[in-house]
């Protein structure tokens, strides 16, 4: 229906969020309709947090997810017991998710206990090595699959992530085991300062799922109710034993790749520009206020009590990585200490002592 | 008890666990239908079904890679990779993923993985089908690496590969494969990681090898066997984590050490070794520590290959010279 190599792709709502397709408009509640906004919101202000706090030098470096919120339709699609595996700009989706925000700060406060998923919760850390994760989802897909259980796992990467070989193998084992996998290229236009025209000659990084056997599809990726119906399609495809998709979400990084990076080195303003008139908290604020969904009071009233969640993770975090101890190094490299890791953690005890 | 060689050691010990444990499962090229290039998964695909001895696409990194997500969803997938040589493309996915799980999510998510790899030298081979490079495995935290000397040793060691918390890379001696045959308990032997054997007890040198060098010292004790020289043979087993206890134990009572190894002298980890003795048995030691290893070269194709690897008259040399030091 959207054959990407006949130029189509998927779009409900349009940057004024008028409904454009309303066949597929998936009608979601109220509530869940507002449950998206204020996600949204909260990876937007949680991120805005991060920023300060990684420039007074209270966090480290991190990606933030600025223009790409709209992510979160992806999360709202995945049921409780699918799996969730992350590149490392996928905030919105792992808050969605159920992953608590102190997590968020602690990874990048320095402190593994960040990536420790709460029980029940099966999201992966964040994958810092571009593209090797996909592999991981089709795996645990195929798992689900051979236990005959009707669990899906879903994974993110970027268009610098689809250039990696394991993206080959990632859809090339989907393909071959049929595994419940839903493939999700968050194509942001640039890894770091490549853009995508450099990225790949294909026209589109939906088209290549051709090749490996099973449909692909470009999604406008800063629709939230477009990113919703595209994975729900692809998860319900997957949960009857269909295999694997493949969905490109067309956004942008509004934001640099990292807190380190400095975008304007190689992206103009204009072209920045261009897509804040895209963003899509904007456009989700549009559709919501035609649906009396929104007003300023609610606005102020979600700014306020994001805030407020905010300061408590930051809270805890802070407080969470005062209680890190030298043992944690080396109590989870193995299932149990071996003699030289006992003898090198009663060394570092001693060299910590001294200190 | 049957007299079997390694390769159907290694089959036993695979085929028994799978009856056993519905979670273990086998993939990689070529090991279903025909059974692995080696043969050591024959029959496996017939008995378990094509759910549970798996033929992939030719990729190792995809091999490896969709092992780590069956490992964490439930099941204990033991992937073979060709040969050992070939493994590199997977190497992101062992050092970056496999060994770090279960630190990175705080025990939340772990890797029992078994990666299974046909390693080594000495069958007249094409490039790449000879190397030792254990000591690239040996350095990575969160994995471990095993290396057999003997079918019993295969079975034994693979059984407690299969049932540990965490991934293990087995590194299997082609040379041995066919090599020797002894008698192998069909009973569960199993032979804990992390602990080395004391193949020959002795009061003079202490030697330390894994693998197939472990045959070429018990052949330097024959070629010394009427010189009045006592040797103690250590076979590591299990390389990471490696036994350091009992190499110093010996070492104190012989005060002469011998590390034999195939791989490549620098960085090998017969310098790992001794380092460890040096730092606990220094006043131990009557002579220098000596290296019998392969060198610091491009595996040679097989013409030089002999020259290349230890052989017992070099290691009957290092014994003189530890002796006459």
């Amino acid at each position: 229906m959207f054959n990407p190599l006949e130029g189509k792709y998927l779009q409900i709502l349009d940057v004024n969020g008028n409904v454009v397709n309303s066949s597929l408009d998936p009608k979601l509640p109220s509530t869940t309709l507002k449950k998206m906004y204020e996600v949204m919101m909260l990876t937007k202000l949680a991120d805005e947090k991060a920023l300060a706090l990684q420039r007074s030098g209270r966090m480290g470096t991190f990606a933030q997810s600025r223009g790409q919120e709209a992510q979160v339709g992806a999360g709202f699609a995945m049921e409780k017991k699918d799996w969730l595996i992350p590149s490392f700009r996928e905030t919105g989706v792992q808050l969605v998710r159920e992953w608590p925000l102190e997590n968020f700060y602690l990874v990048f406060m320095g402190c593994e206990e960040g990536s420790k998923a709460p029980k029940g919760v099966n999201n992966f850390p964040v994958a810092v090595p571009v593209g090797s994760q996909m592999l991981h989802a089709v795996g645990l897909a195929w798992a689900s699959k051979l236990k005959k259980e009707k669990v899906c796992a879903v994974t993110f990467f970027g268009d610098g992530g689809s250039s990696e070989g394991d993206f080959h193998e990632a859809m090339n084992f989907a393909g071959v085991f049929a595994t419940p996998t839903v493939f999700i290229c968050q194509n942001n236009q640039y890894a770091i300062s490549l853009p995508r025209a450099q990225q790949t000659a294909a026209k589109t990084i939906a088209q290549k799922a051709v090749a490996y056997g099973f449909p692909g599809m470009q999604v406008d990726g800063n629709d939230p109710l477009a990113t919703y119906v595209a994975t729900k399609d692809a998860l319900n495809h997957a949960r009857s034993g269909n295999g694997p998709t493949l969905l490109e979400f067309l956004t942008y990084r509004l934001g640099p790749h990292t807190s380190s990076d400095d975008p304007t080195i190689y992206r103009l303003d204009k072209e920045v520009k261009e897509w804040e008139k895209k963003c899509p908290i904007v456009r989700f604020r549009k559709y919501l206020t035609k649906k009396n969904l929104w007003n300023k009071k609610y606005e102020a009233h979600l700014i306020n009590k994001c805030k407020k969640q905010i300061e408590v993770a930051v809270k805890i975090a802070e407080k969470k990585i005062k209680e890190i101890k030298v043992e944690d190094m080396f109590n989870y490299t193995y299932a149990s200490l071996t003699p030289e890791l006992q003898e090198q953690l009663e060394y570092a005890k001693k060299a910590e002592g001294s200190s | 008890m049957p007299r079997i060689n390694m390769v159907d050691a290694i089959n036993l010990a695979l085929s028994q666990e799978m009856q056993k444990d519905k979670r273990v499962m086998l993939l990689g090229e070529d090991v279903g239908k025909e059974g692995g290039v080696f043969r050591v998964t024959k029959g496996l695909q017939k008995k378990f079904g094509k759910d549970r001895v798996v033929d992939t696409p030719l990729a190792e990194s995809g091999i490896i890679g969709t092992s780590i997500g069956l490992a964490v969803n439930g099941f204990r997938p033991v992937a073979e990779i060709q040969f050992s040589g070939f493994i590199y493309p997977a190497f992101n996915q062992i050092i970056s993923h496999a060994s770090r799980l279960r630190n990175r999510s705080r025990g939340r998510f772990t890797c029992p993985l078994v990666i299974r790899a046909p390693y080594s030298g000495g069958i007249r081979a094409l490039e790449h089908h000879s190397e030792s490079m254990e000591a690239l495995y040996a350095h990575i935290p969160g994995l471990k690496v095993v290396i057999p000397s003997t079918p019993s040793d295969a079975k034994g060691l693979l059984l407690s590969s299969l049932r540990d918390p965490d991934p293990v890379l087995f590194l299997e001696p082609k040379r041995l494969y066919r090599a020797i045959k002894e008698e192998v308990s069909t009973k569960e032997v199993v032979i804990p990681l992390g602990k080395a054997n004391v193949v020959q007890e002795g009061s003079d040198v202490t030697l330390v090898a894994w693998g197939a060098m472990v045959r070429e010292c018990q052949k330097a004790v024959e070629l010394l066997k009427d010189k009045e020289v006592s040797l103690e043979i250590i076979d590591l087993r299990t390389i990471s984590p490696l036994d350091t206890e009992t190499i110093v134990t010996s070492v104190n009572k012989t005060g002469r050490l011998i590390i034999v190894h195939e791989a490549p002298k620098s960085c090998g980890l017969g310098a790992e070794i001794s380092a460890r003795v040096n730092e606990k048995s220094i006043l131990h030691l009557k002579s220098p520590i000596i290296r019998v290893t392969g060198f610091d070269t491009i595996f040679p194709l097989y013409q030089n290959e002999m020259k290349y690897l230890p052989s017992p008259e070099r290691i009957v040399s290092a014994i003189h010279e530890v002796m006459e030091y």
